[in-house]
């Protein structure tokens, strides 16, 4: 048996990238009505110039980089995503705005992921169905981060192929979530019609 | 009223699994309380002050009575023998046990029900008018649509984990009985120019901490568009809500700062990409689910009847119930009754498991097996024929379902306050039930005439008491328990949120302050002028002058 975390569609498989995280930085804490705030502001706090000069792009593997690492490298990257070699990744609080006025073709990328911090920011659900409807975003769509089982169903529905399972966290039960449901009500990414457009009701 | 097939009882079904499934890996240690805690609330469960909380969905508030008798034995089974009809038009029960909630849950599936979204940060369960499809001033019966937005939101894959709860209100009348002013969204249905079925869209109503009356958004959508459009407003909260702060976190907030106009731009922009795509509703399928809604087999009857006539003749006690109880119906010869869960003294909107059974039975006696909710937490015989009402009211009579209060000063809206939720900040059942006992004479209870009084038992305003005619609401200071009143909340076409009168009050003094409310109204008014008029005609001034005097 694989000892991954990793389900790309119905199958435990091994990770082929190597995750490139950004440097961190001493972040403030914020509080809110007396409690620690728990969620960035959608736009708020890019990482900043330093970290992004500060992060290490390793040299000989695939790769998946912060979105603001690769604007910064773009140039300098275009062979390497020739040979597919280059994904990104974004927060749930950072916006598709940046990458799509680049981008004009986002399916360069073999892989994009989403980083959802806790598992209550149903940002990433808008995130990818914006990434596969509007953005036509067709190779793989990765949730990394707070990836629970019982948040699968909705990831799967929202676009998402593949999901790096919270360490700790049982792969093998959270792979039988993607079936919770056997015929949703609503269209959505992965079965686009609603109920009564696919089939005949009574 | 809708009839579930094997899509709708799958998924249901699914639903049970899924949960016993959770509920299991939480009692197994599997799952913290943090990771279970969203899952729990999107089933209705809360944990509570003495036990944990099971909210059980009555969408858009209709019942057959054949569900009713299954809420009855749930409450005899799994809690004590009682439940409490809510705000929202479901049904709480207050004491169940956390690891028996899968098979209530399972129960309920056998007769259509569930708990689903009845709490959390999702689309919650879609309210409407009681009187839908039976109102003479109904211009569209707002239910088809309603069951169309209920399967819609039912585990929608990306507003599951919203910002904050969110509560979709539809109304198809004249006169609004839904209060979808103070909904994050409100669908009012209407005829347009064209004849054709349209909506005029609502959005960042709400009441609660910061209460804000909605703003048009839209005037004109098809309602085709309906859910289309709602999924764009709602992917600009999701993006855009704010996740940082629990208490800013509701569209209102995000309407607020971005200014209607801007909002609106944002929406629209959104909708382009939206519009006509899969979820767009078609003609089918708006046929096949307002088949379910179409009008009862009813008798050709006259609007007029003897038994009925003699009976408001010889009875007064009867006739005093009827003035408040009994309501127009667009069929001749029928009306609707509501049958009030307030009787003086007791919990408002508690009924036990018999009066549970009684009323299911007279719902099959007397109005074709079905019955509806309140927001105002009664219930309500829909389709009664004028000959049949007199026995109603009195077997309702026997069983304290009878008491002639509706609409009135002793009709309290009200949550169950810091007895039995840990969310409050002070109780508010023990309030209600000293007002209605300092109101226990009928005839002067008929002479102040309608008047609302909403209470709740903190900010989050399940007792809705910012639109109250009178709203009180519970406060904490230092720890120990205060109460501030509001005057001049309306729901309705015409809405309006309470203004503060002044420095809360202690519980033992709330009786006299709405004694001291009722006689500046009483000595103020015009002939004819309900309390909520008067207070708008002088202000809150003289109120508040005498109360503090």
């Amino acid at each position: 048996m694989l000892n991954s975390q990793l389900i790309l569609n119905q199958s435990i498989i091994d990770d082929e990238w190597t995750f490139v995280a950004l440097p961190s930085e001493n972040e403030e804490i914020k509080k809110q009505a007396g409690k620690v705030v728990l969620f960035k502001l959608t736009g708020e706090s890019s990482p900043s110039e330093l970290q992004i000069n500060e992060t290490v792009i390793p040299q000989n593997s695939k790769i998946i980089l912060p979105l603001s690492v690769y604007l910064k490298n773009r140039e300098a990257l275009k062979t390497r995503l020739k040979n597919n070699e280059i994904a990104l990744w974004l927060a749930t609080h950072e916006t598709l705005h940046a990458l799509i006025t680049i981008e004009k073709d986002i399916n360069i990328f073999p892989l994009i992921a989403i980083f959802v911090e806790r598992f209550q920011d149903g940002r990433i659900f808008s995130l990818g169905n914006l990434l596969r409807t509007r953005y036509q975003f067709k190779n793989t769509l990765r949730a990394f981060g707070d990836v629970l089982q019982d948040q699968l169903f909705y990831l799967k529905r929202s676009g998402f192929d593949s999901y790096l399972i919270k360490t700790g966290k049982d792969v093998h039960e959270a792979l039988k979530a993607l079936q919770s449901f056997s015929d949703p009500y609503q269209g959505a990414v992965d079965i686009k019609e609603p109920v009564w457009k696919r089939r005949v009701r009574s | 009223m809708y009839q579930y097939d094997n899509i709708d009882q799958t998924i249901v079904n699914e639903r049970v699994a899924q949960f016993r499934d959770q509920t299991s890996r939480y009692l197994s240690g599997k799952l913290t309380d943090d990771e279970f805690r969203p899952l729990r609330l999107q089933n209705g469960l809360y944990i509570q002050r003495h036990a944990p909380m099971l909210r059980i969905a009555i969408p858009y508030g209709l019942l057959s009575s054949k569900q009713l008798r299954k809420l009855a034995d749930i409450a005899d089974r799994f809690d004590r023998g009682y439940g409490h009809f809510s705000t929202r038009q479901n049904l709480q029960l207050n004491w169940p046990k956390l690891e028996e909630t899968p098979d209530i849950l399972e129960e309920l599936s056998k007769v259509e029900m569930h708990a689903i979204q009845t709490s959390g940060n999702c689309i919650r369960n879609i309210t409407t008018d009681q009187f839908a499809g039976v109102a003479p001033d109904e211009i569209i019966d707002p239910r088809a649509i309603a069951e169309i937005l209920r399967q819609w939101s039912t585990f929608h894959p990306e507003f599951s984990f919203l910002p904050r709860k969110f509560k979709i209100a539809v109304s198809g009348s004249k006169q609004d009985r839904a209060i979808v002013q103070a909904h994050d969204i409100g669908l009012e249905f209407y005829y347009d120019k064209k004849q054709k079925m349209a909506i005029r869209v609502w959005v960042g109503g709400g009441l609660g901490r910061t209460p804000i009356l909605g703003s048009v958004i839209r005037e004109h959508l098809e309602w085709e568009h309906a859910l289309t459009y709602c999924e764009a407003i709602i992917r600009v909260y999701n993006l855009h809500g704010r996740r940082d702060n629990i208490y800013k976190a509701r569209i209102k907030i995000l309407v607020k700062a971005l200014g209607i106009e801007e909002f609106k731009k944002q929406v629209e922009a959104e909708w382009l990409h939206l519009k006509n795509s899969p979820n767009t509703i078609n003609e089918n399928e708006l046929k096949r689910v307002a088949k379910f809604f179409t009008s009862m087999p009813y008798e050709k009857l006259n609007d007029q009847d003897d038994v009925f006539d003699q009976a408001i003749q010889n009875n007064k006690a009867f006739a005093s119930w009827v003035k408040r109880s009994v309501h127009p119906h667009k069929q001749k010869g029928y009306q609707s009754v509501t049958l009030s869960l307030k009787p003086h003294g007791l919990a408002p909107g508690d009924a036990t498991s018999d009066q549970m059974r009684i009323v299911a039975e007279l719902a099959d006696q007397y109005s074709f097996g079905e019955l509806r909710v309140s927001h105002e937490q009664n219930l309500i015989l829909a389709d009664v024929k004028l000959k049949d009402i007199f026995n109603v009211w009195e077997k309702a009579k026997a069983h304290q379902l009878a008491t002639p209060n509706i609409g009135l000063l002793t009709d309290i809206i009200c949550c169950p306050g810091g007895d039995f939720c840990s969310l409050a900040n002070a109780k508010s059942i023990p309030i209600a039930t000293s007002i209605q006992e300092a109101f226990d004479d009928l005839d002067y209870l008929h002479d102040i005439g309608e008047l609302e009084l909403n209470i709740s038992g903190c900010m989050n305003a399940c007792g809705h008491h910012h639109i109250g005619h009178i709203g009180v609401l519970g406060v904490d200071k230092d720890g120990s328990e205060w109460y501030q009143v509001t005057i001049g909340g309306k729901q309705g076409s015409d809405a309006s949120l309470g203004t503060v009168i002044g420095p809360s009050f202690a519980a033992e003094e709330m009786p006299g302050v709405i004694k001291k409310l009722i006689d500046v109204y009483i000595k103020q008014r015009n002939p004819e002028e309900s309390f909520i008029d008067t207070v708008r005609r002088i202000g809150v001034n003289p109120f508040k002058e005498h109360v503090y005097a």
